[in-house]
Formats: C-alpha cells, sequence, structure tokens
C-alpha cells in the first residue's frame, strides 16, 4: 500500500476545503439553517406530529442526509473532474498508486466534508428542535455508510462527466430530486396509497428511513431493508469503479 | 552501458483505429541523454505515455529498471519522472506544496530539505510560498521539472521541453538537463528543434508515422550522414567553370563570386587536394574559403523525406 500517496492526495483535497471554507462548509450549513426556518417554525408550527414526533424534529434526519449526500457527491465528483479537466491527473496516472488508493483518497477526503458539514448541521439542529437519538450506534453507521457511498457515486459521476454540464447534470436532475421525494420532508404513509408504491424505487428512501429510525425509532420501511438496500447501492457503486479503472474508462487511452 | 528502459514490440491502435505505435523496440542506456526526434503526430508522446502508465499498450513489453511496467507498475514508475508537454498546473497551491504533494504521491517520505535543494536548483526558491498562478510561463514549466524530480527518479522523460519558450528559458532548460546528467539521471526528451538534441543528446531516435526508422549516437549520425560544403570566395567573378575543372563537383554561386564544392565526411578521400591544385594551375584565385557541416535538421529532413 503507498500510504504516502493517500495521505498526499486525501490532505491536498482538505486543503481545497480549507481554501473554500466558505463554500464548502458555511453555504450548507446557511442553506439548512433556512430549511429549519421556514419548515420547522414557520410551516412546522401549523402541522401536526409525525409519527408521534413533532415536524420540526422529524424532518431533521431528513435534512442532514440531504445535505450528506448532496456534499458528498458534489465533493467527490469535482475532486476527481477537476484534475481531469485541467490535466493534473496526469501525475496521478503515472505515479505508483494502485487504483483502490486513488479511489480511498478522494472518496475518502469527500465523506470526511460531508461529514464535517453532516455533524455542524446536527449540531445547529438541536438549538431549533429537541432532538433525541434513541441508536446512536445505527445513526454513526447509517450517517458513514451515506457519506461513503455517495462520494464513490460523485466519484464516478466526475470520471464519466467530460463537461461541467455534465457534472452538474446528475446531482441537479436525478439526485436532488430523489431526495426530496425520497422522505426528507414527509413520511411516505402522507403520500396516496399509489405513490407509496412508486416511491419504494427510489433508493433514497430506504436511507433517509433507517436514519429516521436510528433517530425516534420510527421508520417507513423496516430496518433490515433499509441496511441491505444501503449495502448493496454501495456495492454496486464499488463495482463500477472497479470497471472504470480495469477498463480504464475516461481516463486512460 | 545497460539498458535501464528496454522497450520491445510495443504497439499501440487507439480506439478510433489509428496505430500510434507500429512494433517499437528501443533501448535507452543508463545516463544518458537520448532525443527522440520526429515531426507532429509521429508518436513521441505516445511512446512516452505509454512508458510512463498513461496510455495502455496494444500489446508488447515495457521494463524499466528490469521491472515489467504493468506487473511491477510500482517499482517501474518510482523510478521515473514525467515532465509533460501541456502545462497542467493547479492554480491556488502554493509551490513548495505542489513539489511536496509529487513527492507523496510517489510514496516518499517528506523531505522538506530535498525539496527545497530541488527549488533552489531550478531557480524557484524566492517563489516557494507563492501559489502557481502567479508564476510566469516560464516558472511554471520549471515547477514541472520540480514535481518530477521530487521523488528522487532515475529516468527523467521531459515531453517537448522546449516547445514554445523563449531563448534564454530554452538555453535555461538545457542547462538544467547538463546539471541531471552529471548527476547521473538518465534522461529522455523529445523535441522537434533539432537545435536541442544537436546540443543536448548524446543519441538520437527518429520516430516518424509511429515507427522507430533510426538510432544512433548523435555524433557517428552527424560523421556518418553529415555532408560537408566548402565555400571558396572568388577574387574575380566567373561565369561558367574554367577549363579543367569539369571533373569536380562544384558549383557556381553568388552571381559568379564563389564556388561550392560539396564532400562526403565519411570517404577517405575527400578531393580536396585534387581540387585546390586544379584550381590554382586554372588560374583561379580566392580571397576567403569555409566550410560548413550539414545540421541535424538537414539529415533529418532527408530521413523523413525518404521514409515517406
Amino acid at each position: 500500500m503507498n500510504f504516502q500517496a493517500i495521505k498526499a492526495i486525501y490532505l491536498y483535497e482538505m486543503a481545497r476545503t480549507g481554501r473554500t471554507l466558505m463554500q464548502s462548509i458555511i453555504s450548507p450549513v446557511i442553506s439548512t439553517t433556512l430549511y429549519f426556518v421556514v419548515f420547522g417554525a414557520a410551516i412546522g408550527s401549523r402541522i401536526s406530529e409525525v409519527d408521534g414526533v413533532s415536524y420540526g424534529a422529524f424532518i431533521v434526519p431528513g435534512l442532514i442526509m440531504l445535505s450528506l449526500m448532496t456534499q458528498s457527491l458534489s465533493n467527490a465528483s469535482f475532486g476527481i473532474y477537476f484534475p481531469k479537466f485541467t490535466g493534473t491527473i496526469y501525475e496521478i496516472l503515472s505515479a505508483p498508486v494502485s487504483y483502490f488508493e486513488i479511489t480511498v483518497a478522494f472518496v475518502g477526503a469527500a465523506a470526511t466534508k460531508a461529514v464535517l458539514v453532516g455533524t455542524i448541521i446536527f449540531v445547529t439542529a438541536t438549538f431549533f428542535v429537541p432532538i433525541e437519538v434513541q441508536h446512536p450506534a445505527w445513526m454513526v453507521a447509517f450517517f458513514l455508510l451515506t457519506a461513503m457511498t455517495f462520494a464513490l457515486l460523485g466519484f464516478i459521476i466526475g470520471i464519466w462527466a467530460d463537461t461541467f454540464e455534465k457534472l452538474q447534470f446528475v446531482p441537479l436532475l436525478i439526485v436532488t430530486p430523489l431526495a426530496f421525494l425520497g422522505g426528507s420532508f414527509y413520511s411516505i404513509s402522507m403520500l396516496p396509497e399509489i405513490w407509496q408504491k412508486v416511491t419504494l424505487a427510489n433508493p433514497v428512501v430506504y436511507l433517509i428511513s433507517g436514519f429516521r429510525w436510528s433517530f425516534y425509532g420510527k421508520a417507513d420501511v423496516s430496518l433490515a431493508l433499509s441496511l441491505s438496500m444501503t449495502l448493496l447501492f454501495l456495492v454496486i457503486c464499488l463495482a463500477i469503479i472497479r470497471w472504470i479503472f480495469k477498463t480504464g474508462y475516461k481516463l486512460k487511452a | 552501458m545497460s539498458a535501464i528502459i528496454s522497450v520491445q514490440s510495443l504497439t499501440k491502435t487507439y480506439d478510433g483505429g489509428f496505430q500510434a505505435l507500429k512494433s517499437v523496440s528501443l533501448d535507452i542506456n543508463e545516463g544518458e541523454v537520448f532525443a527522440l526526434l520526429g515531426p507532429n503526430g509521429a508518436g513521441k508522446t505516445t511512446l512516452i505515455s505509454t512508458i510512463c502508465g498513461l496510455v495502455r499498450p496494444t500489446s508488447g513489453t515495457i521494463t524499466v529498471g528490469g521491472f515489467d511496467a504493468i506487473r511491477n507498475y510500482r517499482e517501474a514508475r518510482k523510478l521515473i519522472g514525467l515532465v509533460p508537454q501541456e502545462m497542467p498546473v493547479s492554480h491556488f497551491e502554493k509551490v513548495i506544496d505542489m513539489v511536496s504533494f509529487s513527492r507523496g504521491l510517489f510514496g516518499m517520505r517528506s523531505n522538506p530539505a530535498l525539496v527545497e535543494e530541488i527549488l533552489k536548483d531550478l531557480s524557484l526558491w524566492d517563489k516557494h510560498r507563492a501559489p502557481i498562478m502567479a508564476l510566469s510561463g516560464g516558472m511554471k514549466r520549471r515547477l514541472l521539472v520540480a514535481k518530477a524530480l521530487a521523488h528522487e527518479p532515475k529516468v527523467l522523460f521531459l515531453d517537448e521541453p522546449t516547445a514554445g519558450v523563449d531563448v534564454e528559458l530554452r538555453r535555461d532548460m538545457w542547462r538544467i538537463v547538463e546539471n541531471l546528467k552529471n548527476r547521473g539521471v538518465t534522461i529522455i526528451l523529445t523535441t522537434h528543434y533539432i537545435e536541442e538534441a544537436e546540443e543536448m543528446a548524446d543519441r538520437v531516435g527518429v520516430i516518424n508515422k509511429g515507427e522507430i526508422i533510426l538510432v544512433e549516437e548523435k555524433n557517428e549520425l552527424m560523421r556518418k550522414l553529415g555532408r560537408k560544403e566548402l565555400t571558396l570566395h572568388l577574387q574575380t567573378p566567373i561565369s561558367e567553370l574554367p577549363a579543367g575543372l569539369e571533373a569536380h563537383d562544384l558549383t557556381i554561386g553568388d552571381d559568379g563570386k564563389s564556388l561550392t564544392y560539396s564532400y562526403d565526411t565519411k570517404s577517405e578521400r575527400t578531393g580536396i587536394t585534387a581540387l585546390l591544385n586544379d584550381l590554382s594551375k586554372a588560374g583561379v584565385r580566392f580571397h576567403d574559403l569555409n566550410t560548413t557541416q550539414s545540421s541535424l535538421e538537414d539529415i533529418f529532413v532527408d530521413l523523413v523525406k525518404e521514409k515517406a
């Protein structure tokens, strides 16, 4: 294992966060705070409890998941896309680094940043609404698994994209809608029956449901199903990355 | 001398079907400066990129220091530093951080003293805390050299190191190559400036249309293929060759004010003595003479034309 290389790439990526503190950390915190103010305080006060939890508190796990997903996705996709765009990737490709090490470094850094943002949002949320965490270990597990999975997905998107437009396309047109429709702001039991079925095709439902269960012990789908869907998603991403590096897809002629 | 890089029957066909390398075999000796010459699109960059791991070979083998470049890519790549043709640099990072980054990428522990030395050698130390975007084009080029040297490679690839740079920087680059060579680093450079190969290289390889058409010691090449011209500047202009000189391969130039005789330096008899004797017999007087040797450029143009 070339640990020095993993460290070099990881620290380089983390340094980028440091330089873009405003964009990386502060802006997601501000936007989430706005969600709390609008949905939690203003609108939430007029909504009755959901599954026995006040609406403001109910949306907290969903909001954390929402930023965790978008952050890990955008960090990882940008992290690998940018060296491709500027051409500096030549150095990584000509270095004695295995594909596994490259992935660990980029995905690890992106997930770290997302976890950081997620944690800040969690702490911020405690100022607005009362939060209880019934299953802290499961919460951490879902938290980390989601950050990792979406960082892997972002990594794939970053390699696939060859224009900035494509880089924005998947997060904006696919992931954000799935995240919003995945039960961030509602319980799927609130939907008409037919939509409850359709919604189950959305992988994000399982992530948010499992995560919310770790907070309030209430879930839309069973814990086992949530966990296995999350792991399945992770395995699919890993398989795609393995294929990318095996074939050199978009990286090597 | 032993080969530090050995390329055997290397071919590369790109996805579009373009065959960039056609069974290239080439040995690079340890410690030499090897210049790879060729017109644009000849396969120079593809060859380098394949050795460095940026392009996947279609067939053939590459060994670096005895290590297979694919099976033992870690060992092989550690020995190589690459300075690419384009100038891909990040913008916001500090110079010193990027050189240290390169070292880490190649699996080496950080060594600030060495990084400082490299930057000083390349006259970049004054700028080591500056963000890269504040560097001039020449400095960026030197930064790329510094990054390639950060892991103390035994072989350095310079892909068109002086493409589009001014004269001063070109001389600068030559000096850098000289220093590295003195320290025992093997250098492979691609260029289409013949002058550069002539100045720096020990050996020259010519590649055209994906094939190595010639590999030769530079001096040997120049001697073997070099033609010399003897030009006589006449005191009185002539309009046609005086009698008794027809046997010599002479051309009248410069409105009859000069005579040019071309000869082969590799032949035992150049015919100069006979020519001078005949000239004095014919009463041709000249006030000056000079000889010129054909440059690598002429040789190169001839070669590429011939094989085309």
